[in-house]
C-alpha cells in the first residue's frame, strides 16, 4: 500500500522546518519527502493541512489492571487516535502496580486492543512503595521503556540511590517526580493569594525545586539516566539548567495543563482543575512556556489521568487529581503556537521527537525510513469542546466548553488510517 | 431593599449595600430578642435544616434559635454520626435532603468549598455556617453588627485581627467584609500562622502585637485552631501567649476605647487573658453571641423573602402569566 500526501504543510521537528510539500509512505514507513507520486500510489491532497509525526504521549494512565471502568486500552487507544497520539507511554500506577515481568506481560497482551502503539513503563520499586527495587533487568527484557513510581516520591533516599545505581548499570531510564513530599503532603493547591482566599491547603512552589535538587544530587552520585516527569515552576528551572550544563544525563517534561492553565482557573473549587502537582501562578506558567520554547524543557505530555464522576464530585480537598488529555493535548498545545510562544516544529520536538529519542524509539520523525506514524490536522479550525464527545471512558477534562483551535483530520499508525475526523 | 441573593455562601458575593441591609434588619431583631415575647412568624411554614458535618455547639444553637424565633420548623442533623460514616457522598446526602423539600439549609463542613458544591445541587436557600478555612459569613456579619453598635459605624476604623489567621475562616470573611466597608485592617500573627500572599488583600501585616495594635479601634482575637493543625506551627502555648496572647499591657497600645472581640470558643490564657475577656468595659464577646442570633435571623428572613419571590415568579411563569 503506497500513500502519497500532496500539498501538505510538513512539520519536521528534526529539520526544524515547516514547509508545504509532499510525503510518500510505503507499507509502514516513510519512503520519500517532496518526491513525485510513485506509480499506483493513492494520492491524498491535504489542501494545506499540517502533516506531522504522530504524538508520543509520555505519561498516560490507563485503568488496566484495576480501574477498567475509568479507561481501558481500547478506549484510550480510540481517544489517542482521535487526538493525533500514535504512541502512548503508559504509566505503571495501576492497581496492582506494574512491578513484575508477569504484570508487564499481562498489560502488554491487553494493549493489543489499542489502535495506536503502546509502550510500557514499569515501577521502579515494588508496589511503588519506594523501598525495594523491582526486577529491573527482567522488566527491561519484557519491554519496559522506563522505570518510575509515578507520583509516589520515596523518602527512603538510600533505597532510591541503590535503585538508581542498579538502573544505570542496566542502562535503564528512571523517571522521577520532583517533589519534596514533606512539604507538599496534604496540599491541593500552590500557596499564594488564590489558595489563601479559597482556604485550600497549599504547598510552596519550592517543594518542586527541593525535590529536583535532591534527585539531581542522586543523579550526580549514581550516574543514572534521569527524566523529571513535570517541571512546572520558575524556581526549578535554574536547577534543571545547571544539571544539563554540568553534563548530567537529565531531561525534563511538563504537562500540557501546566502550560495552558493557572491556579486561578480553579475558580469556585472546580475539581476538574485539580492536578498533581497543583496548577501554578501565571508567572510560573509563563516561565515554563519560555523554558519549553528555549528547549530547556524537553517533553510535553497530556499526563492523561481518567477519573470517574464520583471521584471528582467531592469537595476540592477530597477530589481525585488529574484530567484526561489524549484528545485535547494537540489543540491545547496549539494554543501556545497561536499565542506566538513557539513554532510548530519546536512544539513537535517536545510532543514527538524528544520523547521518542529519550526512550529509544524510532518514532517522532518525518524522515525517510521513519515509521509512518502521522497526524494530519488543520491548526486553525475552531470549535467548542464538549466533553461528552470525548472517546475516553472518563470525561474529566478542564477544557469542557472551551474554545479550541486545531482539529485532527486523520491519524495513521504504521501507514494505516486509525482515525478520520 | 437591595439584597437579592439566593444563597449566603460567603461575604465575597455581597455588596456593601447588601451588608448594610442585613445589619439594619439585624438591628431590629436585636430589639425583638430583648423582649419577653420573642416570637415572629416571618418563617412560618418554612422548614430549616441544620446540617453540621463538623461538631459545633454554639453556631448550631444560634441558628436553631434564630429559626425558631422566626417561626420556622427547625431540624438538626448530626451528619457526622450517620450517613457519611456509611459511605454516602456529600452530594447524595444533599440530594436526599433536597427531596424532603427544605426551604433553608444551614451547612457547616470541614472542607473549603463544600458548601458551594452542595448549593449547586439543591433548590432551597443555603446558608454557609463555615466551610473549612474558606468563609464563615454570618460570623463576619455578627462581628460587623457588634462593631457598628459599639462604635456607631463600620467604616474608617482600624481593626486588628490577631492570631491563627492561616486556619481561620472567620479571619477571611472578616477581612473581606471590613475591606468592602473601607476599614483599615491589620493582621497580626506569627509567620507560621499567616497565610501566603495575604498582604495583597489590602491589609497590613505584623508579627509583633505592640506595633500592630497601635491606635486600633477594634481588636479581634482568633482561636488557636489546634484541630486543624498538623503540628509544629508554634513552639508552645505558653510562648504563644507570651508573644501573641492579648493582655492588658498589649491592649494599652490600642486606642483607650478599643473593644476586644473573640469568635469563641476561647482558650483563656492561650490567646486571651481571662480577666480581659470578662472586662465589660473592653470585651464585647457576650454581645457577639447576642448579635449572632439577630444576624442569623436577618439573613434567613432575607433569603426566605427572595425564595418566596423566586417561587412566586416561577409559579406565575408556569401559569403563563406576566409579572406586572
Amino acid at each position: 500500500m503506497t500513500l502519497h500526501f500532496s500539498n501538505a504543510r510538513l512539520i519536521n521537528p528534526e529539520a526544524g522546518t515547516d514547509d508545504v510539500g509532499s510525503l510518500t509512505i510505503v507499507g509502514g514507513s516513510i519512503t520519500a519527502l517532496n518526491a513525485p507520486a510513485p506509480e499506483g500510489a493513492t494520492v491524498i491532497d491535504c489542501g494545506g493541512d499540517c502533516l506531522a509525526p504522530g504524538i508520543v504521549d509520555w505519561g498516560v494512565k490507563i485503568g488496566e489492571p484495576g480501574e477498567r471502568h475509568k479507561e481501558s486500552f481500547r478506549s484510550a487507544g480510540l481517544a489517542a487516535a482521535a487526538g493525533g497520539v500514535t504512541t502512548m507511554i503508559v504509566r505503571p500506577d495501576t492497581s496492582p502496580a506494574i512491578d513484575t515481568p508477569e504484570a508487564l506481560e499481562f498489560v502488554t497482551r491487553r494493549a493489543a486492543e489499542s489502535v495506536v502503539r503502546i509502550r510500557h513503563m514499569a515501577a521502579l520499586t515494588k508496589g511503588r512503595a519506594g523501598h525495594e527495587m523491582t526486577e529491573i533487568g527482567f522488566l527491561l527484557d519484557a519491554g519496559a521503556v522506563a522505570f518510575t513510581d509515578v507520583f509516589n516520591v520515596s523518602n527512603d533516599t538510600k533505597a532510591l540511590s541503590r535503585a538508581l545505581v542498579y538502573a544505570r548499570a542496566m542502562g535503564a531510564l528512571v523517571v522521577g517526580h520532583p517533589q519534596e513530599m514533606g512539604l507538599s503532603s496534604g496540599a491541593s493547591a500552590t500557596s499564594g493569594k488564590f489558595a489563601s482566599l479559597r482556604g485550600i491547603p497549599a504547598v510552596s512552589n519550592m517543594a518542586e525545586r527541593i525535590g529536583l535538587d535532591r534527585d539531581i544530587g542522586l543523579v550526580e552520585m549514581t550516574g543514572a539516566r534521569y527524566h523529571a516527569d513535570q517541571i512546572t515552576t520558575a524556581r526549578a528551572l535554574p536547577a534543571l539548567a545547571r544539571a544539563k550544563a554540568n553534563g548530567f544525563d537529565v531531561t525534563a517534561g511538563v504537562s500540557i495543563h501546566h502550560l495552558t492553565l493557572n491556579e486561578i482557573d480553579v475558580g469556585d473549587y472546580r475539581t476538574f482543575f485539580k492536578f498533581t502537582p497543583p496548577l501554578r501562578s501565571e508567572e510560573d506558567r509563563l516561565a515554563v512556556v519560555q523554558a519549553l520554547a528555549d528547549g530547556l524543557i524537553d517533553v510535553v505530555g497530556s499526563f492523561h489521568t481518567p477519573a470517574d464522576e464520583e471521584s471528582k464530585r467531592l469537595p476540592f480537598e477530597d477530589a481525585a487529581a488529574g484530567a484526561v488529555g489524549l484528545q485535547t493535548l494537540l489543540p491545547a498545545a496549539l494554543r501556545l503556537y497561536h499565542a506566538g510562544h513557539i513554532s510548530l516544529p519546536a512544539l513537535w520536538r517536545a510532543l514527538a521527537l524528544n520523547p521518542a529519542n529519550r526512550l529509544g524509539l524510532p518514532q517522532g520523525r518525518l524522515g525517510v525510513g521513519a515509521p509512518a506514524d502521522l497526524v494530519r490536522f488543520d491548526p486553525d479550525a475552531p470549535y467548542i469542546l464538549d466533553r461528552a464527545t470525548l472517546a475516553s471512558k472518563s470525561k474529566n477534562t478542564p477544557f469542557d466548553g472551551c474554545r479550541m483551535e486545531g482539529k485532527v483530520k486523520a491519524t495513521y499508525v504504521a501507514g494505516a488510517l486509525v482515525f478520520k475526523g | 431593599m437591595s439584597f437579592r441573593a439566593r444563597h449566603l455562601l460567603g461575604i465575597e458575593h455581597l455588596s456593601p449595600s447588601d451588608i448594610t441591609t442585613i445589619l439594619d434588619l439585624a438591628d431590629k431583631y436585636v430589639d425583638l430578642n430583648r423582649r419577653t415575647v420573642k416570637q415572629s412568624d416571618v418563617l412560618a411554614g418554612l422548614t430549616q435544616i441544620n446540617m453540621f458535618f463538623e461538631n459545633s455547639t454554639r453556631t448550631q444553637a444560634s441558628f436553631e434559635l434564630a429559626g425558631k424565633r422566626l417561626g420556622a420548623d427547625v431540624m438538626n442533623m448530626a451528619v457526622g454520626a450517620s450517613s457519611v460514616k456509611k459511605g454516602e457522598t456529600l452530594i447524595d446526602t444533599a440530594l436526599t435532603l433536597n427531596a424532603m423539600h427544605p426551604d433553608l439549609l444551614v451547612v457547616r463542613h470541614p472542607s473549603s468549598g463544600a458548601v458551594n458544591l452542595l448549593a449547586d445541587k439543591v433548590n432551597c436557600a443555603v446558608l454557609n455556617a463555615g466551610d473549612g478555612r474558606h468563609e464563615h459569613p454570618t460570623q463576619a456579619l455578627l462581628d460587623a453588627l457588634t462593631i457598628r453598635r459599639a462604635k456607631g459605624r463600620i467604616q474608617r476604623l482600624t481593626v486588628a485581627i490577631c492570631g491563627d489567621i492561616a486556619h481561620s475562616r472567620v479571619a477571611r470573611s472578616n477581612l473581606i467584609l471590613l475591606n468592602k466597608m473601607e476599614n483599615r485592617i491589620r493582621l497580626i500573627a506569627p509567620p507560621t500562622l499567616m497565610p501566603a500572599g495575604v498582604g495583597d488583600f489590602g491589609c497590613e501585616l505584623f508579627d509583633d502585637m505592640r506595633p500592630g495594635l497601635e491606635g486600633a479601634d477594634v481588636v479581634m482575637m482568633l482561636r488557636l485552631q489546634r484541630e486543624r493543625m498538623d503540628g509544629g506551627f508554634i513552639p508552645s502555648e505558653r510562648e504563644y501567649y507570651h508573644r501573641f496572647g492579648l493582655d492588658a499591657e498589649k491592649l494599652s497600645h490600642a486606642k483607650p476605647d478599643a473593644i476586644v472581640m473573640h469568635p469563641g470558643p476561647m482558650n483563656r490564657g492561650v490567646e486571651l487573658d481571662g480577666e480581659l475577656a470578662d472586662d465589660i468595659n473592653r470585651s464585647v464577646i457576650q454581645e457577639q453571641v447576642e448579635m449572632g442570633v439577630a444576624v442569623r435571623m436577618a439573613c434567613m428572613d432575607l433569603l426566605a423573602r427572595n425564595l418566596r419571590a423566586q417561587r412566586g415568579a416561577a409559579a406565575l411563569a408556569a401559569a403563563g402569566g406576566v409579572m406586572v
